[in-house]
């Protein structure tokens, strides 16, 4: 059975490595040729890799713990880590393209149109997705107290998750591109991540199956619903007829109006189910474990979920106000965005209420507080949201500024926030380290990237608003009494606190990278006076 | 199955077994014989290692 796996891998690797050269042989464009050296690399590679496992005896359990496979949450924390301060960094570039237009350097691979898609991927799929693979591959293992699911399986899906993100950015700055937004890669990289995702699956169910609790815990259920759910997603949106094999271009099936809600169903599914309900299973695993308190309400976290998952998936048409689709459908979006308030807040207060009897925690640990923190801008960002998927909110909302902001109270405050207390949490843990390397540093992280925040969505919210009422001002004879150019004009001081907001979240960041490095390292700051749960005392001077 | 059909279809039965599975769920959920599989759910993050 082993054999026989082990040998259907390498078959896969070959053909991979074997597609790979013929693109290289037969392709035009000569972004198509640089994918097809990735895919030969990458196929030699994994083939090599799966000989060198499959011949190396498997590790023999120390001791008579679950033996749980840390390694792979090691590389999930680092890639995290540095995906982290590529895409941040690509987001402060391109604020500060729209600050001062010359960053654009005048040429094709540096423009704003195609490093805006790579800040985006970078951030959401490169960062966030690293995130969710990491926490999951630790969460399941840690809930249903069983090593996780294969040997070479959960490797091909963090490797080739890496080899997706690689080809997805190096695509656009070379111009490939299927223009649907968080959803740019072209064909061949979309059936490339299919792979990878149903492995992913495969590993994640195979894990929960021999597990050897007899209850699924509820965070496993959040990362669950994440996974199968961008399946379908990225399987419907992404249905697509490639002109070649050779070939990058491809178009999508879907034609006019629905391919329009088709991507805003994905579209926004992709904010309700990758960056929603995957961060609330990294909530709800990893606030009770640092506040070493038990989830404040079991039951409202089944609500939370079973809510979530029944109402989220009918929110996408909001996307798409006052457009060529039908009026019942944008009203059907409204409603059900409008619905999420109770789920979102349910789930808000459940996350917040796990502090009860540990609140004194936050004064002094900053990790604990920077995961309470990202749980307050996700009510925040989801009390916000439905506000402005309301008809009249949305005339004056949308296309602007606004939109941004409140895409970034959600992206910084609540996926970033919760990801770097996740990532604070992993690395003593995975590393095996008695803590952090500096509590300290990560204080300088919290306020650093909370003042950055609020300078970027308050910035956003001054900027968006009064571009809309612009756009909407006439004069006493009826004529639109600005020019699209004045309204950019208007905007630029805030574009300009926008990217010194940027650039305090990119430093906290590489705070967070430095203290990662040293804790991963297993070094501990002597002079830190702070005192924390489980930390040594310090040796009398 | 043309469009007016399928969309009548999801309006009124589709409707009504969404409503039914989300019941069940909430049902599931407040079940009081549950109630203790739920009280030592809670504390699963915290028992591990």
């Amino acid at each position: 059975m082993r054999v026989a796996t082990n040998c259907l891998w390498v078959g896969l690797f070959a053909a991979v490595a074997l597609y790979g050269l013929l693109v290289m042989l037969r392709a035009a464009d000569p972004g198509f040729v640089l994918h097809g050296l990735l895919f030969l690399a990458f196929g030699i590679a994994a083939a090599a890799f799966t000989v060198r496992t499959a011949l190396t005896p498997e590790p023999v359990l120390s001791g008579d713990g679950p033996n749980y496979n840390t390694a792979i949450v090691r590389a999930g924390v680092i890639a995290s880590t540095f995906w982290g301060l590529v895409g941040f960094a690509a987001g402060l570039w391109i604020a500060l393209q729209l600050a001062f237009p010359a960053l654009n350097f005048d040429l094709p691979w540096t423009n704003f149109g195609r490093l805006r898609p790579v800040h985006t991927s970078a951030v959401i799929f490169a960062f966030g997705g690293n995130v969710l693979l990491a926490t999951s591959f630790h969460v399941v293992q840690r809930t249903c107290r069983t090593r996780l699911a294969g040997r070479i399986t959960p490797w091909f899906v963090f490797w080739g998750y890496q080899l997706f993100i690689v080809l997805a950015a190096s695509g656009y700055v070379l111009g490939i591109t299927q223009s649907k937004e968080y959803a740019e890669p072209e064909w061949y990289v979309d059936l490339w991540l299919t792979l990878v995702w149903v492995c992913y699956l495969l590993v994640f169910m195979a894990t929960l199956a021999r597990r050897r609790e007899p209850h699924i815990y509820v965070a496993n259920w959040f990362y669950l619903a994440f996974i199968v759910t961008i399946a379908m997603l990225h399987l419907i949106n992404n249905a697509a007829l490639p002109i070649s094999f050779f070939g990058p271009k491809s178009y999508i099936v879907w034609a006019g109006v629905q391919d329009a809600l088709t991507q805003w169903w994905y579209g926004h599914n992709a904010v309700g189910f990758f960056l929603t309900a995957g961060f609330l299973g990294i909530m709800y695993y990893f606030i009770p474990k640092r506040a070493e308190r038990p989830v404040y309400s079991y039951r409202l976290s089944i609500v939370h979920f079973w809510a979530l998952i029944f109402l989220y998936i009918w929110a996408g048409p909001h996307h798409l106000h006052y457009t060529a689709l039908p009026d019942w459908a944008q009203t059907l979006g409204m409603t059900f965005s409008i619905m999420l308030w109770m789920p979102s807040w349910g789930g808000m207060i459940n996350g917040l209420m796990t502090l009860s009897g540990a609140w004194d925690k936050l004064r002094t640990d900053p990790v604990l507080r920077m995961l309470v923190v990202s749980v307050a801008f996700y009510g925040m960002s989801t009390f916000e949201g439905p506000l402005m998927s309301i008809k009249a909110v949305n005339a004056l909302s949308h296309y602007t500024d606004w939109t941004v902001g409140h895409v970034h109270s959600g992206a910084l405050g609540w996926v970033g926030f919760v990801s770097f207390g996740a990532l604070y949490v992993l690395a003593p843990v995975v590393w095996q380290r008695e803590r952090l390397y500096s509590l300290r540093l990560v204080e300088w992280h919290f306020w650093i990237s909370s003042l950055g925040i609020v300078l970027y969505i308050t910035a956003m919210w001054v900027s968006g608003i009064m571009q809309g009422l612009m756009w909407r001002a006439y004069d006493s004879l009826g004529f639109l009494e600005y020019s699209f150019v004045e309204t950019v004009e208007a905007m630029h001081p805030f574009y300009v606190i926008r990217a010194l907001g940027g650039a305090l979240f990119v430093a906290g960041a590489f705070i967070m990278a430095y203290n990662l490095w040293r804790t991963a390292r297993g070094d501990i700051r002597e002079t830190e006076p702070l005192q924390v749960p489980g930390a040594i005392a310090p040796a009398a001077a | 199955m043309d469009y007016e059909s399928v969309r009548s279809f999801a309006a009124t039965w589709g409707l009504v077994a969404l409503v039914i599975m989300f019941l069940v769920a909430v049902a599931y959920a407040l079940w009081p014989r549950n109630r203790a599989r739920f009280r030592d759910a809670a504390h699963m993050p915290l028992r591990e290692d």
